[in-house]
């Protein structure tokens, strides 16, 4: 009759090592298929493309079988690009489940709270006012993203910060890195807005191993230990005092959660520019997969994964000879999804 | 300390005392030059009028206040000197009206009852399955184990919560106002809950509550307090009496006897019935039957 299970539990112990804790069997069937899905997708997107490759080509070049040509466009084109979106997807829903979990608000995802704005706000005044010092325009996102988060937090803070002064204050951030935005758009020459707008709405086309490497390399250290915060992060969901009481240190978790949350998302927009709505919608469509009771960090990157190669597949294919930038499709795509779950928990009469 | 729920003998307990208290919320002073020496092994109510401190000191004794002067101490050591996870395992706190997220199950609001005593690799010891179990058949909540916190009744959730603080399996369970917005059938269910957690198992109890009646008859020690200070502390016979309470609470009232606990009754006179029948015979000095 209800949708809303109960989450399934059960309990593993092992005698040595004394390793225990409890398996949630809905959540690991939820991950598997979307990792399934996600490998799925990985392999299209480097089968695609002006030239097709067969899968079974694909498969020969990544294990170095293939024939020169082949290997060639698989290593250095298709695989870039693939990876990208696999990373850039995992590195937003991951941040995006970390953020609306220590914050207590689905709204907290870092394309909320004015993270992805800054980064946008330093790209496009690096292209247009020249402003690079020399960075190339991942490092530029880079330090805007790093920018204002710091700056969100630093301004939230009073006595500790709360999620939703976290919440407000990145509001007011947003706003106004995106009118510092608009402002040197409008200022710039045609062919720098033309260039600033491509980077704006997250782009995944001619990606380089260049690129890849520091999302990577930023991914292997933070992901382990957005992992190893998040039973703590979850004792924070019930608030402040209760958390404190059972032991957990407050602010140190929630500025470790919060700098983590940063890292992940600044390296991702970095890479791929700010693709919309994945940060906000790959936290809730996992967490309501799952059925849980707080975004499942792991469910969540595996589904901004599948977001993003399965956008960047559409992109590429719903316009002939055009390429779509990937964030266009990936609003398009995921309010549906997440407005369809949100309407089929109302009807089974929880709020979801 | 005693684990899985062992008893611990009565009047034994971790010694939890303040001395010098003085706390504030910016410059506000709310509690100032406080000393204060809980009873070990018994049940504390405090009592006073709105804005008085009350919770306030809960909440310095729970150290989630930093006193701006003076310290609490457990066993003789400064609790802002204990290590925070440490302290979790000897002293548990349920603030007043706490939330659960959407969708939490009580099984596993329960279960993070036990994260003082858990690390990232042992998240579910015998131990934990132990306490989580006792916890909820000590709160009658087995049969709702796996039902959302926020789908049930107002007393069913607060039963959900006391179970939470008494899976930490703390010696010392500070509560605020366990009883709020319950009404009067599951306030009783829950001081009853209370009762048994010290009686069965010798938990020392610190609990701030409104009801000055229950205060008296479900407490060994009340602990009346007036803008910031304690205006008097003892047994309820000692503390609770027409002139304390008209003190504390600037409140004219007769204290009888509880006609089934035997403990003080304080029974409000209220402006438009002062001058009246039985009420006219206290005040006037005349004897009541």
């Amino acid at each position: 009759m209800t949708t809303h299970l109960a989450p399934d539990r059960v309990p593993f112990r092992l005698p040595t090592p004394p390793i225990s804790g409890i398996l949630r069997p809905r959540m690991l069937a939820v991950c598997l298929a979307l990792a399934a899905a996600a490998f799925l997708a990985f392999c299209v997107e480097t089968s695609v493309g002006d030239i097709p490759i067969p899968l079974t080509d694909v498969m020969k070049a990544l294990a170095g079988t293939g024939d020169p040509g082949t290997e060639l466009i698989v290593h250095e084109l298709r695989l870039p690009r693939a990876l990208a979106g696999l990373l850039v997807g995992i590195a937003f829903g991951v941040s995006g489940a970390l953020l609306q979990t220590v914050t207590l608000n689905p709204l907290a995802s870092p394309d909320m709270i004015g993270i992805t704005q800054g980064a946008g706000t330093a790209v496009v005044a690096g292209i247009v006012l020249g402003w690079d010092a020399g960075m190339s325009t991942q490092a530029l996102g880079l330090l805007g993203a790093l920018t204002a988060g710091l700056l969100v937090y630093a301004l939230a803070w009073k006595r500790g910060t709360t999620g939703y002064r976290i919440v407000l204050v990145g509001v007011g951030v947003a706003w106004i890195c995106t009118s510092a935005t608009d402002y040197l758009m409008a200022r710039g020459q045609r062919f720098q807005a033309q260039a600033a707008l491509g980077w704006l709405v997250g782009n995944l086309n001619g990606r380089t191993w260049d690129q890849i490497g520091p999302l990577a390399l930023t991914m292997a250290v933070l992901l382990p230990v957005s992992l190893l915060l998040g039973r703590q992060m979850r004792i924070l969901q019930l608030g402040d005092d209760v958390a404190r009481g059972l032991g957990t240190r407050v602010q140190v978790v929630r500025i470790a959660v919060l700098l983590v949350a940063v890292g992940l998302v600044a390296f991702g927009t970095a890479t791929a520019g700010p693709v919309a709505f994945v940060a906000l919608a790959a936290p809730q469509i996992a967490q309501r997969l799952c059925g849980t009771a707080f975004p499942p960090p792991v469910a969540a990157g595996l589904t901004g994964a599948v977001m993003v190669l399965g956008s960047d597949l559409i992109a590429r294919k719903l316009v002939p000879d055009t390429e779509l930038p990937v964030g266009i499709v990936t609003g398009v795509l995921g309010a549906p999804v997440l407005l369809w779950l949100l309407v089929r928990a109302n009807r089974a009469g929880s709020g979801g | 300390m005693s684990k899985e729920n062992g008893v611990r003998p009565a009047g034994e307990g971790p010694d939890l005392r303040a001395e010098g208290l003085r706390l504030a919320y910016d410059d506000r002073i709310v509690v100032d030059d406080l000393d204060l020496a809980i009873p070990p092994g018994r049940i504390t109510a405090v009592v006073g009028a709105n804005a008085c401190g009350k919770s306030t000191l809960l909440r310095a004794l729970a150290r989630l206040l930093t006193p701006k002067a003076g310290t609490v101490l457990l066993d003789g050591r400064s609790v802002h000197s204990i290590p925070t996870r440490t302290l979790a395992q000897q002293l548990g706190i349920l603030p007043q009206s706490p939330l659960a997220p959407e969708g939490l199950t009580v099984i596993d609001l329960v279960g993070r009852g036990r994260s003082p005593h858990q690390t990232w690799w042992r998240q579910w010891s015998s131990s934990d399955e132990q306490a989580v179990n006792a916890a909820l058949r000590a709160t009658s909540m087995t049969d709702l184990a796996h039902r959302a916190v926020d789908e049930l009744s107002g007393g069913q959730r607060q039963r959900a919560w006391i179970a939470m603080a008494v899976a930490q399996d703390t010696p010392v369970m500070l509560l605020d106002e366990p009883t709020t917005y319950l009404d009067l059938a599951h306030q009783i269910d829950v001081l009853d809950l209370i009762t048994d957690l010290n009686r069965h198992q010798g938990r020392t109890v610190v609990m701030v509550l409104h009801d000055l009646n229950q205060a008296c008859r479900y407490a060994d020690h009340v602990i009346a307090m007036k803008a910031g200070r304690i205006a008097a502390e003892g047994t309820p016979a000692e503390v609770v009496t027409a002139a304390t309470v008209e003190d504390v609470f600037g409140l004219r009232c007769v204290v009888g006897e509880d006609p089934v606990s035997g403990t003080p009754m304080v029974v409000p006179m209220g402006r438009h019935h002062e001058g009246e029948g039985r009420a006219a015979d206290v005040v006037y000095g005349r004897s009541v039957k």
